[in-house]
């Protein structure tokens, strides 16, 4: 799990991320309701992000009523983060797509990293997260986390209003 | 996934971790939600939940703010993941078990486990088909002699009461990893403040928190922490992380919840089903107890050492088992695992021709009942009461032969402990 020591994050940093981001392409979100990319393309909806899919086989499709594209280069809004559910492998190519589009984050999920694509993001100036779920660090961040056990490492001495995370 | 790293000290986190001042209030000492049920926003809202897309409270049974509070502080000072409260220790210990097994399965357990669950797992347990095997987990080889891919989990104590004996969690936890299976330890002995399971190699840690956690004697509950180390997808032996839910549409727990898919497992499915939840207001007391855990067990663990000492040289005494004690077998692990100390429960027995029991009608400080860890000195004949159900044989390999008294050394100034016990022995 050395992946892990290498993928440490400032809070502050995650934090910065989730606030100045807006719209959100996830690239492999499944259309299949129990998938994990369902369920994080669904909690990020709710909080206020908007949602582009990116996924061939689902093509002129909907998911949670978004337009399916079937690659980044298709869509015709400014991406701030590309969030990607695809292996390790496949990081690298999609990254290379992200920089086209002038996406400001590049983030992988957990167990996804690649060490060839974060060092082209950082000499491209682009904030990079990997083997994090934005839901996850989204929960922790704003305290819900905590309700189901978890421990997010935080302290707080102040009133914390869940959410939006815009209050952070 | 990622443990958060905590930058602050133990004793800090007893107090922080895990709370915050009331979001509507400001209410700084965490609130009792005396409440069974949460409204929805939406209905859409309340689908989400159901399908476990979004965290938030459902039903108390499940979760609940107060409990959450303390789930989430002991998963801190455990330097665990997550965390699943209930209503007892033996409840904990049940809730643990229950995804890992199916029946026809097996464990194996140290047979030096506190009584009560010894009787647990080789009676009640038995009727889920579940199978335990006992070994004497002193020598860590006993464990790998006799494992099989039937076992499906090590079941040990940090710490085990009466016998004080301590196991070598690392070596034991070598073999756990090779077979890949969980090393559960039940750390309710030592507490998160003398001993570190998950340093150690341990992936799941039990407590009943009716002991030093709760500290007062005054409410019963358990826990269940993971550490999120535990790799379900590789180990492919837990086909209840693994494979579809059935009871959630086809869902898979380790794919959607990766490194705390076991604690979402456990509250969703098995403490949903079982329903042996923590109320909020004992969830209370155990927040209360646990913001002076390192405080108590810094005492408790000094008036034992002076005790056990006192009564080492006594001239009516035979044998002190106490780790604390350069005598004790178990000084070179206390070391490497309890640097702090090694809790104040310990046994004694009396030379022959001596009655032990008459001690415990003696005293008038120690107070006669089942249960260790209070602030108050408890004493106990073990054989006759909390390892009655156990064979003779059970309670000797147990530590807790007819000789054998037990104590449980509370924060009472240590002078006035050791005369009450000097004046009860004048009379045996």
């Amino acid at each position: 799990m050395n992946i892990l020591k290498e993928t440490e994050y400032d809070d502050q940093y995650i934090i910065n991320i989730l606030q100045r981001t807006k719209t959100i392409a996830i690239i492999g979100l499944s259309s299949n309701w129990n998938r994990p990319s369902y369920f994080v393309a669904k909690y990020l909806i709710d909080r206020g992000y908007k949602i582009f899919p990116v996924n061939p086989h689902q093509k002129g499709n909907t998911i949670l009523g978004k337009k399916v594209f079937s690659s980044l280069a298709e869509i015709k809004e400014t991406i701030d983060m590309v969030d990607i559910f695809r292996s390790g492998k496949e990081a690298l190519g999609l990254v290379k797509e992200a920089l086209k589009i002038k996406a400001k984050t590049i983030w992988m999920q957990i167990g996804v990293s690649n060490k060839e694509a974060e060092k082209l993001c950082k000499r491209k100036g682009v904030e990079i997260v990997m083997n994090r779920c934005p839901k996850i660090e989204y929960c922790r961040l704003s305290g819900e986390l905590g309700w189901a056990g978890i421990n997010s490492g935080l302290f707080h001495n102040k009133r914390r209003i869940i959410r939006p995370i815009y209050n952070l | 996934m990622a443990v958060p790293k905590d930058k602050h000290n133990f004793e800090t986190r007893t107090i922080h971790a895990g709370a915050a001042p009331d979001p509507t209030t400001g209410a700084r000492s965490t609130p009792i939600y005396q409440t069974t049920s949460y409204a929805f926003d939406s209905t859409e809202h309340a689908a989400s939940l159901f399908n476990l897309q979004n965290f938030g409270f459902i039903y108390s049974r499940l979760t609940n703010p107060t409990v959450s509070v303390l789930e989430e502080r002991l998963a801190n000072l455990e330097n665990g993941r997550a965390a699943v409260a209930c209503s007892t220790g033996h409840a904990a210990q049940l809730l643990a078990l229950h995804p890992l097994m199916n029946p026809g399965d097996r464990l194996i357990a140290s047979r030096n486990l506190y009584g009560g669950s010894i009787t647990q797992f080789s009676h009640s347990f038995k009727r889920f088909g579940w199978g335990v095997d006992f070994v004497d987990g002193t020598n860590p080889n006993n464990f790998s002699k006799i494992i099989t891919p039937k076992h499906k989990c090590i079941f040990i104590e940090s710490l085990s009461n009466p016998g004080g004996v301590i196991l070598d969690i690392e070596k034991i936890s070598t073999i756990s990893k090779k077979h890949q299976i969980p090393l559960i330890v039940d750390n309710t002995m030592a507490s998160p403040y003398l001993c570190n399971p998950f340093k150690w190699g341990a992936d799941i840690i039990t407590h009943s928190m009716t002991k030093f956690i709760g500290g007062h004697g005054n409410s019963m509950g358990g826990i269940v922490i993971e550490s999120g180390n535990f790799d379900w997808l590789a180990s492919k032996k837990f086909t209840s992380l693994t494979g579809p839910s059935a009871s959630y549409h086809g869902l898979i727990f380790a794919e959607t919840f990766g490194d705390f898919a076991y604690s979402m497992k456990l509250r969703a499915d098995t403490l949903r089903d079982l329903g042996a939840s923590l109320s909020p207001t004992n969830a209370f007391y155990f927040i209360t107890g646990l913001e002076t855990l390192h405080i108590r067990m810094e005492r408790h663990c000094k008036n034992a050492y002076k005790i056990a000492n006192f009564l080492e040289k006594h001239n009516k005494i035979a044998w002190v088992s106490y780790a604390g004690l350069k005598s004790s077998s178990f000084d070179f692990l206390a070391r490497k695992y309890m640097k702090k100390g090694v809790g104040p429960v310990f046994t004694f027995g009396v030379k022959k021709g001596f009655s032990g029991k008459k001690i415990i009608s003696n005293v008038n400080i120690f107070s006669h009942v089942a249960n260790v860890g209070d602030t108050r000195s408890l004493i106990l004949h073990p054989a006759s009461t909390t390892h009655n159900q156990l064979t003779e044989d059970q309670k000797i390999a147990a530590g807790s032969g007819q000789e054998v008294i037990r104590l449980s050394i509370g924060l009472e100034h240590a002078d006035d402990l050791i005369e009450d016990l000097d004046n009860s022995l004048k009379n045996i």
